[in-house]
């Protein structure tokens, strides 16, 4: 795919999309909360990929990690740009800091669940979106009560490494301090 | 934050694992701290901050339990396997409900059990906290469905900022735009969706007919289609028993092909054709952006006829767009019509295959005869379509001879209906007695277009 985009291959910028679209768009709308600011993310973050293919090592992960790195600094460059059009006068409000921290720890926490086994996606999704009980989870997924129980714990305990891992690695250099 | 960054000391980064933080995450039963309670250090009597706090954010789910802090251990010291009122539980159990606990996904009993433990239990009380920190993180809004539009918008700002050097041919955008709109579709719709039934209808033999099959099925019947396009420009295709090859000996009528397919197929077809479909339109997209004009005008048969890859493709992004509405109709989904300039050169390939299917009309009698002899070039008598809407615009059909000109001063009809309208006309959706809202001027030649129109129609 790197190879495809260096040459210059529109069909392999649509195939970069059809893969990736969805991840950088869910991820900037959770960290902006708006849909037009979450579009104009997709795209810098697909023209950023188009114009710098090479800028993507193969040995710091996958690409879809790289994407998610690249969604996440420009979605912290437009949570900055809007703090700079603020008043100063936080209205008692959070603080930018505060904020960023917040929306990067959402956005790793929707990465984490995209990306964890699907057994404790399900178990959670059963639990949290279904408000299925642990038995009922069990049952619904043909597994002991235990494992249920222990899919539940280890699916939340992956989800807490969102408070406090950087996402995916280190931050990319060129972008303030590490989040 | 920085409280619980201890945790993460260990992190290091390079390895391409998208899931790796599930390995550094101890394993719940570890023995070792599960059972040994003399071991810990006596906890403090209670933690100052009960694990409850939330961090903010959306915590829809979970009743605060209110309970944390009391009851009150009683004095002395604390006995871990001995709360006094609720069932009792081991550390170890209790430990391992944790996660159900704070997804408010346990008994009231077993709620009480831990929260009493909690109070007694450093150990047990830092990882709740953390556990409950996570459920926050958690949300029940589906993703969005991302805008079809986005993605034009994406790849022309894209394209603006570094032209392609190999790019997609212009002819080929409303199928890779419209497969791209399925495929968006598809990747939204569930897993048992796949299996919902899908009733496909054209127009054959003077009425309408109906095939039923399911939205995989209908996916199957794509892909088979689509592999003519690859026939012709070499490339291997889906042979319905899971295998790829040039399909020599498969029949080119879409029809046929189609019925070979669906019975080469072993069992139901599932979410699992997803893929194949996808792969072969983004090869058919990639190769013909390599050939370039080079196949423009390539040939590709379907066994009665055959249209130059241009139309072929166009062709392929009207079956696309229509099929992707069956499935959205079956499904129970939106699906927009095609952006306006796709549309108007769906419309337009219609209109340019309407006079030769008026002519095979008329030669098999079904069709009133030709009134004049057109000397081929020249403009003869004409039916104006004037389409309304997005992408609408005039066409001029001519009646007499394919090899005539349409021309606007020889109409003898015209007929006025909707983009979309015609299009579900030729789709064969809708019966040609019941399209076209205006109709002026010959009838007979107006009914003759707008069942000749209903003809362009297959499965």
């Amino acid at each position: 795919m790197q190879q495809r985009l260096a040459r210059g291959e529109a069909a392999a910028l649509g195939e970069l999309y059809d893969r990736f679209a969805s991840l950088v768009h869910s991820q900037a709308h959770r960290m902006l909360d708006d849909e037009t600011a979450a579009d104009l993310v997709t795209r810098e973050v697909f023209g950023y990929v188009w114009e710098n293919p090479d800028a993507y090592d193969p040995k710091q992960g996958s690409m879809r990690s790289w994407v998610a790195r690249l969604t996440h600094r420009q979605s912290v460059r437009r949570l900055r740009e809007e703090d700079g059009l603020r008043d100063d006068a936080d209205e008692g409000g959070i603080g930018l800091e505060e904020r960023v921290h917040r929306a990067t720890a959402a956005a790793r926490a929707d990465y984490i669940v995209a990306s964890m086994p699907a057994p404790l996606r399900a178990a959670l999704e059963l639990a949290y979106v279904q408000r299925r009980d642990y038995r009922q989870t069990a049952a619904d997924l043909g597994v002991t009560e235990d494992e249920a129980r222990r899919r539940l714990r280890l699916g939340l305990q992956l989800l807490s490494t969102a408070h406090t891992r950087p996402l995916e690695g280190t931050s990319p250099p060129g972008y303030g301090r590490p989040l | 934050m920085t409280g619980d960054d201890n945790a993460n000391g260990r992190e290091d980064g390079g390895r391409d694992d998208e899931v790796r933080g599930a390995r550094r995450i101890p394993g719940p039963r570890s023995a070792a701290d599960d059972l040994d309670l003399s071991a810990l250090p006596l906890p403090p009597p209670v933690p100052a901050t009960p694990p409850e706090e939330p961090r903010p954010g959306p915590q829809p789910t979970t009743p605060e339990p209110e309970t944390a802090v009391a009851p009150p251990a009683p004095s002395g010291p604390p006995g871990p396997t001995a709360p006094p009122g609720p069932p009792v539980l081991g550390h170890r159990v209790l430990k391992a409900l944790l996660g159900a606990w704070a997804l408010a996904a346990c008994s009231a009993e077993e709620t009480e059990a831990v929260e009493a433990h909690l109070t007694e239990c450093a150990a047990c009380a830092d990882e709740a906290l953390r556990l409950r920190d996570a459920v926050g993180l958690l949300h029940t809004d589906r993703s969005l469905d991302l805008d079809p539009t986005l993605r034009t918008r994406v790849i022309d700002a894209c394209l603006n900022r570094r032209p392609a050097d190999i790019p997609v041919p212009d002819w080929a955008s409303p199928y890779d735009a419209e497969t791209a709109r399925l495929d968006a579709l598809l990747r939204d719709i569930g897993d048992s969706e796949w299996h919902a039934p899908v009733r496909l209808k054209w127009f054959e033999s003077e009425q309408e007919t109906t095939r039923k099959t399911t939205v995989a099925g209908v996916i199957g019947h794509l892909m088979t289609v689509d592999g003519l396009v690859g026939t012709a420009l070499g490339l291997d295709v889906a042979l319905g028993d899971g295998t790829r090859g040039p399909g020599a000996d498969w029949p080119l009528s879409p029809t046929a092909r189609t019925e070979k397919y669906w019975s080469a197929v072993r069992r139901p077809p599932t979410r699992r054709i997803h893929e194949p479909w996808r792969e072969q339109s983004h090869a058919l997209i990639r190769t013909v952006s390599f050939a370039g004009r080079g196949v423009c005008e390539l040939s590709v048969s379907y066994g009665d006829f055959a249209l130059p890859m241009h139309d072929s493709l166009l062709d392929r992004a009207f079956e696309c767009w229509v099929h992707g509405g069956d499935i959205a109709n079956a499904v129970d989904y939106p699906y927009a019509a095609p952006s306006a300039a796709h549309l108007n050169r769906m419309i337009d390939l219609a209109a340019r295959l309407l006079p030769a299917a008026l002519a095979e009309r008329r030669r098999t009698g079904l069709a009133g005869p030709a009134r004049h002899l057109v000397t081929p070039g020249s403009p003869g008598r004409s039916l104006h379509l004037e389409v309304e809407g997005s992408g609408g615009g005039d066409w001029y059909i001519p009646l007499d001879s394919p090899a005539a000109l349409g021309s606007p001063a020889h109409t003898v009809a015209q007929v006025a209906l909707d983009g979309v309208e015609f299009c579900q006309l030729v789709a064969g959706h809708v019966p040609p007695v019941e399209a076209a809202a205006g109709q002026e001027g010959d009838r007979e030649a107006i009914r003759d277009v707008l069942f000749a129109a209903a003809s362009l129609s297959r499965l």
